[in-house]
């Protein structure tokens, strides 16, 4: 049964208005306030909308991050999109779609049940009444609260909704259209902006003749504190000016982060804020003890496209164009930095390269602000060099995790901690009190920054996302190091902490069924008891074969990872097929989910692929380096994500379970993957790599170290 | 005052006036406003900006514009007909094969050169056609499918 109960889009925008308007002959506006991010969003909530209101995709106009009249939904993340911005714009529907039935079965003097729907126009017995939602608009006022309380549609009678309709962005998409930057309009001025190094570094020697030299056209520079802007209408100018100025620029003072910078011994010597959940009696059970600790490097989030930002100042109104993944947040918080009122700032979502994370979107439309209000009337275009992707965005961040069980005479584990060494995985606009714009931090007069803490547990957690195993645990105790004084912007990528907990996790209970002489499956199910996820398990095993799969040849091996991401959304089992040669060679991935009720069955098995394929590359390669106080990987060179040739092929079964309330999918194969990953890794060369990545260094040190 | 650099668009003669050290792609974007190949990069290292040039895909990103005297260059722009989508389009539309879409247009444009010369290409020549490119998504499997359909719509096109 789906919940009627109001999700939190909902209560933060109560309005039916706010969601929903009639106000072009044959088309409905839908709006929401999360975006489209390469994730298939658009296409997902346009056919929940559609559904509700028994009219045709085709006639959803899904109005999506347009900060002056979308729904204010916060970020788009945590795989929260379908599960509250989706059912949030079904109980609007459903509710509009009662609202009209009930006002024309009052005016035909009829029960409602004889009335029904179809392409928006109201039928009676099947007859066209001559009336639909358009005519009916003036009689119907949408300026009230929603109650959540009209019926909505039973999955069974669904039409749209769990059916395939292709995404709506990508015929654009393979035109090579619809990206925010093909936006330049004639006149547009171009921008740079010369980043920090590290944190409230001073720039203490510029040769600005240098750079004007080589932009070779001229251009304008413009500083303020440590905010250096080069303009011009010429992009080629501007982007070579930015390259001459990062190399020539010398930096002073500040915070550079020392060499060990993210090791688990750096980690553990920061100072931290400390807290213990415990569940059961830990400490009591007597047994035997086995410990292990893992560990995962900085990541990023790699989008193959730059950051881009448009914005225009005039008449005291800023409008800004981005792929921000928070409009309304970006709204707010531009315009506390610049010193305007929210209501005088207007952010409008573009299409950018895919988010997959806290990214750059918003650092850059603090730039292209900056910029435009220094330049009232001129359109300000501002696209990101590659190098300051990696060099200046906000970073995945390093973890230490250490797991130690006390187990019964069964070899099951009657006593579990897990104890994780973390700065915090968000920093996005606003976050505790803070911008968190790189810009505005470079600017004179920026506020200090407030203490960081990481996102509360109750919200799924960031550094503690998925840290209690799914398993039956008797007793269990988290101990959760926060770091919050580590000089880094580390913020959200993919899963959080949550992939780097899944892969100590499920590596420790493969370590704990080799103790027990169990195969990985079967000890798994041992501890499970709940049907749900012991269907999820064991439709993976059945998927790939798990126990019927005859000795493979050396070198050759499977692994095994299952989790729910953020212990409430949906599950995924992975088993992984790989071949190691020094280097992971992977063979063939196998993947079971339950996701509840699925609104884009192909949207979500592209998600579970993607995942995947990320979760992988995340695992097997890759590592922010950090060199003479600053980060030094630069290019993909220094940053190999898994490319065509490393690609497994990928069997998926989605379990089919559309009574159950649709369950975030977007991240919760990438902790599965890896773990299955690392399993296999163990089984393949018989010693366990607990450092990531998985690298062909990594693999040969294990391989001769003594353990 | 520089020379003029002739080189032919999509079809289309051009002759750029200027910077002969400019980019092929900066000349795309802001003196042809042809945006549909993508900056990913700047360094040729991530594909998003492939064109063709005399039929054999290359990076526009940082390719000077006056290496390309008297050469033929190809762009997404081009790849559909008169409206009618390049089977290729076709194929990664019935395949899905995009989720940010920012990779396609390379890929594309490199799928094109490989189908042009081999339209049963494997899993393993798709790859080497598209080592070059980086994609972060993970759609690659729909990639496969879709170049390997759009070849056999293509062969049978030919009969």
């Amino acid at each position: 049964m789906i919940s009627n109960t109001l999700p939190l889009s909902l209560t933060d925008n109560p309005i039916l208005s706010q969601w929903i308007a009639f106000n072009e002959q044959g088309r409905v506006r839908v709006g929401s306030g999360k975006v489209e991010i390469g994730q298939g969003i658009l296409t997902a909530l346009t056919q929940i909308a559609a559904e509700e209101l028994d009219v045709r995709p085709d006639q959803i106009n899904l109005v999506s991050g347009q900060t002056d009249v979308s729904p204010a939904e916060g970020f788009t993340s945590g795989s929260y999109s379908i599960a509250v911005g989706g059912a949030s714009i079904r109980l609007v529907c459903a509710e509009v779609r009662s609202l009209f039935l009930d006002k024309l079965a009052d005016a035909l003097k009829c029960p409602v049940a004889e009335l029904s729907i179809e392409d928006g126009k109201f039928l009676r017995d099947g007859q066209d009444t001559g009336r639909d939602y358009w005519s009916m608009t003036d009689e119907i006022t949408l300026e009230r609260r929603a109650t959540g309380t009209a019926p909505v549609k039973r999955p069974s009678t669904y039409k749209i909704v769990g059916k395939h309709l292709p995404r709506l962005d990508l015929p654009a998409k393979i035109a090579g259209e619809g990206f925010i930057h093909d936006i330049a309009p004639e006149g547009v001025l171009h921008a740079r902006v010369l980043r920090q190094p590290w944190s409230g570094a001073h720039l203490s020697v510029f040769d600005e003749q240098a750079v004007r030299k080589a932009a070779r056209t001229p251009i304008e520079i413009f500083r303020e504190g440590e905010f250096v802007a080069f303009t011009s209408d010429n992009e080629l100018a501007v982007m070579r000016a930015a390259e001459a100025a990062r190399t020539l620029a010398k930096w002073e003072g500040g915070t550079p982060a020392p060499d060990d910078v993210g090791t688990p011994d750096w980690l553990k010597r920061q100072p931290s804020r400390d807290k213990i959940t415990d569940t059961g009696m830990p400490g009591t059970a007597k047994g035997r003890v086995v410990e292990a600790s893992y560990s995962r490097p900085f990541l990023t989030y790699g989008s193959i496209g730059p950051a881009c930002a448009l914005a225009e100042f005039k008449d005291g109104a800023l409008k800004v164009w981005s792929h921000s993944q928070g409009p309304a947040v970006l709204r707010d918080w531009l315009a506390r930095a610049l010193g305007l009122q929210a209501a005088q700032v207007t952010v409008f979502h573009r299409h950018g390269a895919g988010a997959y994370g806290h990214n750059t979107a918003d650092d850059c439309a603090f730039d292209a602000s900056t910029i435009a209000m220094r330049h009232p009337g001129r359109t300000v275009r501002v696209q990101w060099p590659r190098e300051d992707e990696f060099t200046a965005a906000p970073i995945s961040t390093a973890m230490a995790i250490k797991l130690r069980a006390v187990l019964d005479a069964d070899n099951k584990p009657a006593d579990w901690a897990i104890e994780i060494w973390s700065p915090p995985h968000a920093q996005r606009p606003g976050m505790n009190g803070n911008s968190n714009l790189i810009g505005a931090a470079a600017l004179p007069n920026a506020p200090p920054l407030n203490p960081l803490s990481d996102v509360p547990d109750e919200r799924g957690g960031g550094a503690t996302r998925n840290a209690v195993a799914i398993y039956d645990l008797p007793s269990h105790r988290l101990i959760h190091h926060l770091l919050p004084e580590v000089p880094i912007r580390t913020s959200s990528l993919r899963g959080l902490g949550a992939w780097a907990n899944v892969f100590a996790i499920e590596g420790f209970i493969d370590e704990l069924a080799e103790i027990a002489g169990v195969d990985p499956v079967s000890y798994r199910l041992s501890l499970l008891s709940e049907p749900r996820p012991r269907k999820v398990v064991e439709t993976a095993a059945r998927l790939s074969g798990w126990f019927d799969t005859p000795k493979l040849p050396e070198g050759r091996a499977r692994g095994f990872g299952f989790a729910r991401y953020k212990n409430i959304a949906s599950f995924a089992a992975v088993v992984v097929e790989l071949e190691v040669d020094n280097e992971i060679r992977l063979k063939k991935v196998w993947c079971a989910a339950d996701a509840g009720l699925v609104i884009a069955p192909d949207g979500a098995r592209n998600q579970i692929e993607g995942g995947i394929i990320q979760g992988a590359s995340f695992v097997m390669r890759e590592q922010i380096k950090f060199e003479d106080g600053r980060v030094a990987t630069q290019s993909w060179d220094d940053y190999p994500i898994l490319r065509f040739s490393n690609i497994p092929e990928i069997e998926i079964e989605l379990i089919d379970n559309p009574n159950e309330p649709t369950l975030g999918l977007g991240e919760a194969s990438v902790g599965p993957t890896g773990a299955a990953i690392g399993n296999a890794l163990a089984r393949a060369i018989g010693k366990r790599v607990r450092d990531l990545p998985l690298t062909r260094e990594k693999i040969v040190t294990t391989l001769m170290s003594d353990e | 005052m520089s020379e003029l650099i002739k080189f032919v668009v999509n079809g289309h003669a051009v002759a750029i006036d200027g910077d002969g050290t400019a980019p092929l792609l900066s000349v795309l974007h802001d003196h042809l406003g042809l945006r549909g190949s993508k900056f990913g990069c700047g360094t040729e290292m991530c594909g998003s900006c492939m064109v063709l040039v005399d039929g054999q895909p290359e990076h526009s990103c940082a390719r000077e514009i006056a290496s390309l005297a008297g050469r033929t260059i190809t762009t997404i722009e081009a790849l559909s007909n008169h409206n009618a989508l390049h089977p290729l389009q076709q194929a990664f539309l019935d395949e899905q094969a995009g989720q940010c879409g920012y990779c396609l247009s390379g890929i594309l444009i490199s799928a094109s050169a490989l189908l042009a010369k081999n339209p049963k290409p494997s899993r393993a020549e798709i790859i080497t056609a598209l080592d070059p490119h980086l994609c972060r998504c993970g759609i690659h499997n729909r990639v496969f499918r879709a170049i390997q359909k759009a070849g056999a719509a293509m062969a049978r096109a030919q009969g």
